[in-house]
């Protein structure tokens, strides 16, 4: 989220700052790359399911720890957020 | 929560695809119907000027370009900072756990690059409406075609003895929340005046970080103006298993001490500390604006299009008080949601926009492990339904009225509090919604949590096609 917000993509509002709070950083993961991150906790499952059109690929940009495993991770942006 | 929609990503952002047009990028509310459209204006020589550059301030100017303003945005704040988050200076920052670099809302460069005139230490003296320009301390002047005031809030002082000692410190800025962060340290002890969501989430990180912490709160509960005694009952035993003293009904009367504070008097007894911490709420902003002739009644009166009694001024966030269309009532909020949201529907407004700031209030605040979320507003409740388990330290209260859902507060139950979050959006986007719609609803998502479960399946995504309006 922190990455995205950086570099001014559109579509990530993150307006509680990445507090896993609104679900306003949510993303839809690349099929190629939904099985290699880390699954979710509780709480951003909990967020997620009532994000904007959540989809199984949905996660919370902000509880994404970009790590050198990641590099050329690729997320589409929703429509809208919430 | 706008539900604008955004612009195609193909699309470049910024000013490179924009037209002559004020209207800027598509918005659905944008100037239909039988309404008289103001004379189009060259966007490219506008200059919009925003006083304050606290989240409100910034979000709106951030607005501006990705809607396609192309003209001129100057952007004032009093403070030495860019645009920064103000939340995690009464948590994570103030525990020592964040850098500054992970505060700012954007990358220093982002200003320049987005041709954003970021001016820092720059406080905004005078509007001079009649002529269309502000003038900063100092002298200069800077012109308008439409002004955003987003002067935010303060917080309220504690006009007692002893109250302007070194050790009597308030939290609002990033200045603030250094200077605080430097004297807590493990054995001191902390007296907190008020407690309230800020005085809470301080009490919580300086026990944390060892300091022995009082909050002395003048009502007969904490949190008494924002939740019910059951959400103030668990954050006041939280903080008690942590050690922290909680004392409802204290007035303090004064602060004793020499140069450094020694204890902070109550009309019940002493409190010994060596710092002291004043959270008893916040003020509007308003000086600017009632020095200009705004009218201003605890905030600055605006309407539902973020417009004061000037159709070239606006205002957004902490300092304006504003209808809720959905409350059917005046209010004034202090929080990012209000912040963001207003600014966002200010800075299409300002572009020629007719879009309605009507959104759902919510809000957060962590302390210790417990996440406590809260979306609507409480007021004039009479019943509240239960999930969850009070023992457990996961619960959640739905406060309804009349038999539907207004709000909800939910500690450690994030899937309760985005339910009844979107169920109240829910309500919010219909056009007329039917008593029996809403008692089934009622029925369905508050009544039968399992029922509730279904509808809410994200593969089935039903609840979207149900409660949000397609953009």
């Amino acid at each position: 989220m922190e990455a995205a917000r950086d570099n001014n993509i559109r579509g990530i509002k993150a307006e509680c700052g990445g507090e896993c709070s609104c679900s306003t950083c949510h993303c839809y993961v690349d099929v190629l790359w939904d099985k290699r991150l880390p699954p979710k906790k509780d709480d951003e499952a909990s967020l997620v399911e009532f994000a904007w059109e959540p989809r199984a690929t949905s996660r919370l940009a902000c509880q994404i720890l970009l790590t050198d495993a990641l590099d050329g991770l690729v997320l589409h942006v929703p429509m809208q957020q919430l | 929560m706008l539900t604008l929609p955004l612009s195609s990503p193909k699309e470049t952002p910024g000013r490179s695809q924009v037209s002559l047009s004020p209207a800027g990028g598509g918005s659905p509310q944008g100037g239909s119907g039988g309404a008289q459209r103001k004379p189009r204006r060259d966007s490219l020589r506008e200059i919009f000027v925003i006083v304050g550059a606290g989240q409100a301030g910034a979000q709106a100017a951030y607005t501006l370009r990705e809607r396609g303003f192309a003209g001129r945005i100057v952007l004032l704040g009093d403070e030495a900072q860019a645009p920064y988050q103000r939340p995690p200076l009464s948590k994570t920052f103030l525990a020592g756990g964040l850098s500054v670099d992970r505060l700012y809302l954007r990358p220093l460069s982002f200003y320049a690059s987005n041709d954003i005139d970021l001016r820092l230490h720059a406080p905004v003296e005078v509007i001079e409406r009649k002529v269309g320009r502000v003038r900063l301390h100092g002298g200069t002047r800077v012109e308008y075609d439409r002004l955003l005031i987003a002067t935010g809030s303060r917080p309220r002082m504690l006009s007692i003895p002893g109250g302007k000692g070194v050790d009597v410190h308030y939290l609002r800025t990033l200045q603030d929340a250094f200077r605080l962060r430097t004297k807590i340290a493990p054995g001191m002890r902390v007296a907190i005046i008020g407690g309230g969501y800020i005085g809470l989430e301080v009490a919580a990180t300086a026990s944390v970080a060892g300091a022995k912490v009082a909050v002395l709160e003048a009502e007969g509960r904490v949190l008494g103006r924002v939740t019910s005694a059951a959400v103030s009952e668990f954050f006041a035993s939280a903080h008690r298993e942590h050690g922290v003293e909680i004392h409802c009904n204290a007035r303090v009367t004064a602060f004793r001490g020499g140069e450094r504070l020694e204890a902070v008097t109550c009309e019940q007894g002493t409190i010994n500390a060596d710092l002291a911490v004043v959270g008893i709420g916040a003020d509007a902003n308003v000086d600017l604006a009632r020095n200009a002739g705004l009218l201003c009644e605890n905030g600055i009166v605006v309407d539902e299009h973020c417009r004061t009694t000037d159709p070239n001024i606006f205002a957004a966030g902490d300092c304006t008080r504003h209808p809720n269309a959905w409350l059917k009532r005046q209010l004034r909020l202090e929080s990012v949601q209000n912040a963001v949201d207003q600014a966002t529907a200010a800075a299409l407004n300002m572009m020629g926009n007719e879009c309605r700031y009507a959104e759902i209030p919510w809000f957060w605040s962590n302390q210790y492990e417990h996440k406590l979320q809260t979306a609507g507003c409480f007021d004039g409740y009479d019943e509240i339904l239960e999930r969850g388990n009070r023992d457990s330290g996961r619960f959640a209260l739905i406060y309804c009225k009349e038999g539907l859902p207004i709000a909800v507060d939910a500690i450690n139950m994030p899937r309760e509090y985005m339910a009844v979050r979107k169920l109240l959006a829910g309500q919010r986007t219909q056009q007329q919604p039917s008593e029996s719609a809403m008692s089934e609803n009622r029925e369905k998502f508050v009544r039968e949590p399992a029922a509730w479960r279904r509808e809410t399946d994200p593969l089935q995504r039903p609840y979207a096609k149900h409660y949000l309006r397609s953009p």
